[in-house]
């Protein structure tokens, strides 16, 4: 077997309750490297495309790379595969934290979740005990509650805790799993999918041991890359101190941080959310990841003054003690996006997010969509139960809260964004991408993210291609408003990033780091010698793989676009006013770039290059 | 002699400093027995990692009945003899700080040795928050120990 593996996956039959040990398939983990490669691969030869996402049929796949669990900077990373339920794609939803290290040590790769259980369920695997209990007394209870109480019932308070909280029993299409209360496999609803199959948690605790091919050469290259990390200034002082945060000003200031449902690209009180109004007011500290370097975590605390306000039925503990967050991400589309400019609101609602098991991204982004709409007239007080201004911070929290539970109009919202919409006749105020919301960066703006946004696999992603890096963040940027060469520079960073997402490294070491510092560690764990150009190959491999099982699962090329306002609507005003996004100008060149035909395909002959069956 | 010297508020909660511990002892990464652990007090945003401080006192060595627990000349770190020690689990027992431990594993103690005067976990750690230091053994520990002993009154005085 290859090192950094432990060469055994666990299989968990949730009808029957069979619980099997089976070998890593050793020749996928050449191929694909781990992770998401690995992971997709199952999915690939296990699941039918066009199975319904919440059905029995659809395996939850839990996959650490083959860097998890090692020193490897941030190799805390799992990725979370599946069909996702919002966007009806493979969706590969990431999470760091304890639990990925902890199922490793516990002697698995994988966990591949299957079927659908008569009753509540909750899954216990110590080393080489794994166990399906009953999670009656769970089911209902918050994803903190549930940590606790699971740490506290086994008696083993190192154990690490994934769960879902009442959205994802409740099949809210985005709703999230959750481990160590605050990291979570956020997007694109892989909690909905743990939900359908009545399983709670998956509690780990593993004490064996992680074993790599050329150890002494894995320490030389994990220093190099470390090295690298602390000296680059988004790595060693931009992240620590202001964690995904220190993005606020730097998109307001380029006008590309989208604003009320993307109807404006500025947002006149960015600062009050901003990274640097945290890190002066409700920071606590930074948290790290296990094994991370980097440790761009936000321990934060509400105010005094916010504690008491806009209280729900749920509200958690954590709203008087220390909470964490918020990411960048989830401050635009909890803030920016819904106009509201109060940290204490943000909070609430990002740790609500938290505790019942959602991601805010979408959540932030649909309760948008639904202030465009009451603003607009289309929606009234009394379908809502509430006025829905923009800006309207009571709403935003009462409404997460009853969106987990289906309450009221928290049942249109549980739907998504899109459907929600659709349904109240007003489709072009979907802010997204194959049904998954945008995150926080205009496409208008940085015409790279809108061709990344159209083209990934799990719909509107910030993660697949971030190229805000080579068009806003790098010492000499490319011209963000050009369109020339932006099919390759998309291409590029969804190969290299998929690449990077097998290894079971976090995405961000590439803030202060390249695939030509990870390959060596890479090549050190397993033995299994890669070039760079191989390594990116293998990003390549995955992305087609993903690619090919969507367009069997009913996706095709005209699923690859933007929103009419992103296409037609020019920015009204800011550094960026009178841009849209020019998709039309990128998109053949990626297909033709990619090997693809017009109609988004891969052909036979990269197939065959790539070596897909 | 030589003592670690960790400051909780520098620390992040990544625990390279138990990776790089275990792979000193076992060639491998096995958190599980790194004699350095890290607790995280989520609620209080505090990071601590702990090990042996190789007080002056010793009471694991003064407690073994086999007398498998020695003084590294050289760093002046107490240290488990291997070959002695029976796994009896006394010294686990007198440890008034809870940094000597009993490994499953091979049955035996399991203690911070300073890595022969090179400790790992220093060398590993992102942000400096452990440090090697030379110490005068008494004078470190009875600092440290008003230091608790302050800080436990001020809360007792805070409650009441």
């Amino acid at each position: 077997m290859l090192g950094g593996w432990t060469g055994t996956i666990l299989r968990v039959d949730l009808t029957s309750g069979r619980i099997t040990k089976e070998p890593l398939n050793e020749a996928w983990a050449r191929d694909y490297v781990g992770g998401r490669g690995v992971a997709a691969r199952y999915l690939y030869e296990e699941c039918d495309p066009e199975v319904d996402p919440l059905a029995p049929g659809n395996p939850l796949i839990f996959a650490t790379g083959p860097l998890t669990a090692t020193n490897a900077s941030c190799g805390a990373r799992y990725m979370v595969v599946t069909k996702g339920p919002l966007t009806g794609a493979m969706t590969t939803s990431n999470s760091g934290g304890k639990w990925g290290p902890e199922l490793k040590y516990a002697g698995y790769d994988l966990l591949i979740c299957e079927g659908e259980s008569p009753e509540p369920v909750y899954l216990w695997i110590q080393d080489d005990v794994v166990e399906l209990r009953s999670a009656a007394h769970l089911w209902g209870k918050g994803v903190f509650a549930t940590e606790d109480q699971l740490k506290r019932e086994t008696g083993v308070p190192d154990a690490s805790v994934a769960a879902i909280g009442p959205a994802g029993e409740n099949k809210v299409l985005y709703a999230a799993i959750v481990n160590e209360k605050f990291r979570a496999a956020g997007r694109s609803g892989v909690g909905a999918v743990m939900g359908s199959k009545r399983l709670k948690a998956i509690v780990v605790r593993g004490t064996g041991a992680v074993s790599v091919a050329r150890p002494r050469e894995l320490l030389d290259a994990q220093w190099a890359m470390k090295a690298d990390l602390a000296e680059a200034p988004l790595t060693s002082e931009g992240l620590p101190g202001y964690g995904t945060l220190a993005l606020m000003n730097v998109i307001n200031e380029h006008g590309a941080l989208p604003t009320n449902n993307y109807q404006e690209a500025q947002f006149d009180r960015a600062e009050q959310i901003s990274g640097e109004e945290l890190a002066e007011t409700r920071l606590l500290s930074n948290k790290a990841c296990f094994a991370c370097t980097i440790a761009c975590g936000r321990v934060s605390r509400i105010s005094d003054e916010g504690v008491g306000r806009y209280a729900v039925k749920t509200s958690p503990q954590n709203w008087k003690h220390a909470t964490e967050g918020p990411e960048y991400e989830n401050a635009w589309s909890l803030g920016a996006d819904c106009g509201i400019d109060d940290f204490d609101v943000i909070l609430k609602s990002n740790t609500l997010c938290n505790d019942l098991g959602m991601d805010p991204i979408s959540l932030g982004a649909t309760v948008a969509a639904a202030m465009e709409l009451y603003e607009k007239g289309i929606l009234t007080e009394a379908q809502i139960g509430m006025p829905l201004p923009f800006g309207s911070g009571e709403a935003l929290v009462a409404l997460t809260e009853a969106t987990a539970f289906r309450e009221g109009f928290g049942a249109e919202l549980a739907a998504g964004s899109k459907r929600m919409c659709e349904k109240f006749g007003e489709p072009g105020a979907f802010m997204g991408v194959k049904g998954q919301e945008f995150p926080a960066y205009d496409p208008r703006a940085i015409q790279g993210m809108g061709l990344g946004y159209a083209t990934s696999n799990r719909g509107a992603c910030h993660l697949r291609a971030y190229t805000v890096s080579a068009e806003v963040l790098a010492a000499e940027p490319e011209d963000p408003r050009a369109t020339e060469g932006k099919a390759d520079l998309v291409t590029t960073f969804q190969n290299v990033s998929t690449a990077v997402d097998a290894t079971g490294l976090c995405l961000f070491v590439t803030f202060g780091t390249t695939l030509e510092s990870i390959r060596p560690i890479l090549v050190a764990a397993t033995g299994h010698d890669l070039t760079d150009d191989e390594l990116t190959q293998v990003g390549e491999r995955i992305w087609n793989l993903e690619r090919i099982w969507n367009n069997r699962a009913g996706l095709t090329a005209a699923d690859d676009t933007l929103p009419k306002r992103m296409l037609e609507d020019a920015i009204p005003a800011g550094p960026a006013a009178g841009e849209v996004n020019r998709l039309s100008e990128m998109l053949p060149e990626y297909y033709r770039g990619r090997g693809w035909n017009e109609a988004g395909e891969p052909s036979d002959e990269k197939r065959a290059e790539l070596g897909i069956d | 002699m030589q003592a670690l010297e960790i400051h909780p508020d520098k620390c992040t909660g990544c625990k390279q400093c138990e990776l790089a511990c275990s792979y000193v002892q076992l060639g491998a990464f096995q958190p599980a027995r790194s004699v350095i652990k890290v607790h995280i007090f989520d609620e209080q945003a505090s990071f601590a990692p702990y090990t042996c401080f190789q007080c002056d006192e010793a009471w694991c060595m003064q407690s073994c009945p086999v007398n498998a627990i020695d003084v590294d000349e050289n760093t002046g770190a107490k240290i488990v003899l291997d070959d002695a020690c029976v796994g009896c689990k006394l010294c686990v027992i007198a440890c008034p700080f809870g940094t000597i431990f009993f490994d499953k594993a091979d049955d035996k103690a399991a203690k911070c040795d300073l890595c022969s005067g090179d400790p790992a976990c220093a060398h590993a750690c992102p942000t400096a928050a452990i440090e090697v230091k030379e110490v005068d053994p008494g004078a470190w520990v009875a600092d440290f120990g008003d230091r608790v002993d302050s800080s436990y009154r001020a809360a007792v005085e805070e409650g009441s």
